[in-house]
């Protein structure tokens, strides 16, 4: 179990000098064990600097960060201890393979927790095959792999720490609509499979309505709306406001709507777009 | 973080000082250096002293700046100072003992010396865009050509790699944080160890420095560069007033100098 609760945190950049810079303002956010949550928010809304206080890689310059109730700031060992509970992959982590191979790179984080050597291995078999990393890979130099491969090989490294919490920052930018399907597809997988919290940085309102419970939007450093997909994607005109979208199916059904098409219930994914159509007599095959 | 080292940065601003012509700074901060090197008496130290202190409150500078700038030259400057304390002969200042009242004027002298030398250039890197500085260097280097010293590349050189430090910590900053998040710890272990550890930096570090030296080097030619002949730039460089104003008060201030050296103020 690990419950992350966040209280009134702050966090400012280069504090005392001419370039000092808030980030976040005052976010209080609580999450619970097995959520799957979405982060959403303009560029510079400080998610990326929100993520990086879960792990206690950036420490707050004011507000606490508790897991199951402890502060994880409280000393070096619970800074250390935090980051295998609570795995964060990077925007771009493929710049940061540095190891041999492939199979080497994934065992890293593992290794630096001071696992067996069969432990080691079971995890990085394991870990490349939540993302679809075949084994004929294993003995490759990271680096001659594709960008999509590399973007795996980097995912694998944290999930093979086995993180109860595991936060991803825009992991699908940049890459073909294929390649990003198949990522998330192998997060939700991670997820049911290990009963994982899953938090997701993302621009893809699509993405938002199909694979999360929960949407957290960032506007200018502070939370902005914390809800549902149908509760966030209901406020069209807030999410335009904070420079979003709303989905494209969400989008139209609105269209549709006001041209006189009567669509019932809440429309924001494809399936439910071809339902409310099915069910409105509109669509007879597909 | 790695971000905030102040050594060196330039911290924009508005003042007479920002404005100056960079070849007028530059110029400036040579006769400074001249005039320090040639203060001898403890009237001439105060004045540049006092000439410091004024070019720091006009330009605005915070204290705290100049201060957080020093620190890393601290053990040198303390170094200097105890070599001078006990290596001047000269009246010991209690029988029987190694220090004395000259290693100890000398010692002061040298921590002033140093400081004002570290400050004075700061006051040049602080007020002065990295840009703006090789684009004042390559003008007054100009003259070298003749000489067949390829100054144009090599302030292009100079620009470039100032362009790129604040960018290879940031992605250093970046590396260390994501190697940090799968555990790795730089700060703890004995020297092979620490040593070790710095490896899943340097790799992706060295990787990436290369792909941006590649990709810049694409980007100039795509856009035709093909070294300094011929070349114009878009902000043209001009002395105006002040410039010379403050060229004549700087050259007046190291004649000062020259002058109580000459009477052994
Ligand atoms: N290391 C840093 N030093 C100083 N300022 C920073 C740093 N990182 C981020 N910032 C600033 O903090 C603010 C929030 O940045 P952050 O990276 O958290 O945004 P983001 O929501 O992740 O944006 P994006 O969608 O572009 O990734 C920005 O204004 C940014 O300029
Ligand atoms: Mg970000």
């Amino acid at each position: 179990m690990a419950v992350i609760s966040v209280e009134n945190l702050t966090h400012t950049y280069s504090a005392g000098t001419p370039f000092e810079q808030t980030a976040i303002r005052d976010v209080s956010v609580t999450l619970t064990q097995g959520e799957s949550i979405f982060v959403l928010g303009h560029t510079g809304s400080g998610k990326s600097t929100f993520v990086q206080h879960l792990n206690a890689l950036l420490q707050p310059t004011r507000g606490t960060v508790r897991i199951d109730g402890e502060d994880i700031n409280k000393d070096k060992i619970s800074r250390r201890d935090v980051k295998r509970r609570v795995g964060l992959v990077f925007q771009y982590p493929e710049y940061q393979l540095f190891e041999e191979t492939v199979a080497e790179d994934i065992a890293f984080g593992p290794k630096n927790m001071k696992l067996s050597k069969e432990e080691i291995n079971e995890r990085v078999r394991e870990a490349a095959g939540f993302v679809g990393v075949e084994e004929s890979l294993f003995s490759r130099s990271p680096l001659e792999l594709s960008g999509g491969q590399k973007r795996r090989v980097a995912i694998a490294g944290v999930i093979a720490m086995r993180p109860e919490v595991l936060i991803l920052d825009e992991p699908t930018a940049g890459l073909d609509p294929i390649g990003s399907r198949t990522i998330m597809e192998n997060i939700r997988n991670y997820r049911e499979k290990s009963g994982a919290t899953v938090l997701v940085v993302s621009h893809n309102m699509d993405d938002a309505a199909r694979y999360c419970e929960r949407l957290i939007v960032f506007d200018h450093g502070s939370i902005r709306m914390d809800g549902t997909p149908e509760q966030v994607f209901a406020h069209t005109e807030e999410l335009m406001d904070v420079g979003l979208n709303v989905p494209k199916a969400a989008e139209i059904a609105a269209a549709l709507r006001k041209r006189g098409v009567p669509l019932e219930g809440a429309v924001f994914t494809h399936d439910q777009l071809l339902r409310a159509l099915r069910r409105a007599g509109e669509v007879t095959s597909c | 973080m790695l971000k905030d080292i102040t050594l060196g940065q330039y911290f924009p601003g508005d003042t007479v000082v920002h404005r100056l012509d960079p070849r007028t700074k530059l110029i400036l901060v040579v006769l400074y250096i001249i005039a320090l090197f040639n203060a001898k008496g403890w009237g001439a130290y105060l004045l540049v002293l006092a000439v410091t202190v004024i070019c720091m409150a006009v330009s605005r500078i915070h204290p705290r700046n100049i201060f957080k700038g020093l620190k890393p030259m601290l053990f040198i400057i303390a170094l200097t100072a105890l070599l001078n304390i006990f290596y001047t002969q000269g009246t010991p200042i209690r029988e029987g003992w190694i220090i004395t009242w000259e290693g100890i004027e000398r010692a002061v002298k040298m921590m002033l010396r140093i400081t004002l030398l570290i400050v004075g250039t700061f006051l040049l890197t602080y007020t002065t865009s990295p840009m703006a500085l090789t684009d004042g260097l390559e003008l007054l280097l100009k003259p070298l050509n003749r000489l067949k010293v390829p100054v144009h590349e090599m302030t292009l050189m100079m620009s470039m790699a100032l362009r790129f430090i604040p960018t290879l910590i940031e992605e250093t900053d970046k590396i260390m944080s994501a190697q940090k998040a799968r555990g790795a710890d730089f700060e703890t272990g004995n020297l092979i160890e620490r040593a070790k550890a710095l490896l899943p930096i340097l790799v992706p570090l060295f990787v990436s420095a290369f792909r941006r030296a590649d990709e810049l080097a694409v980007a100039m030619e795509s856009r035709c560069y093909h070294g300094g002949e011929g070349r114009t730039r878009m902000k043209q460089l001009r002395f105006c007033t002040r410039d010379f104003i403050a060229l004549i008060l700087g050259a007046v201030f190291t004649a000062a100098v020259f002058v109580m050296k000459h009477f052994g103020l």
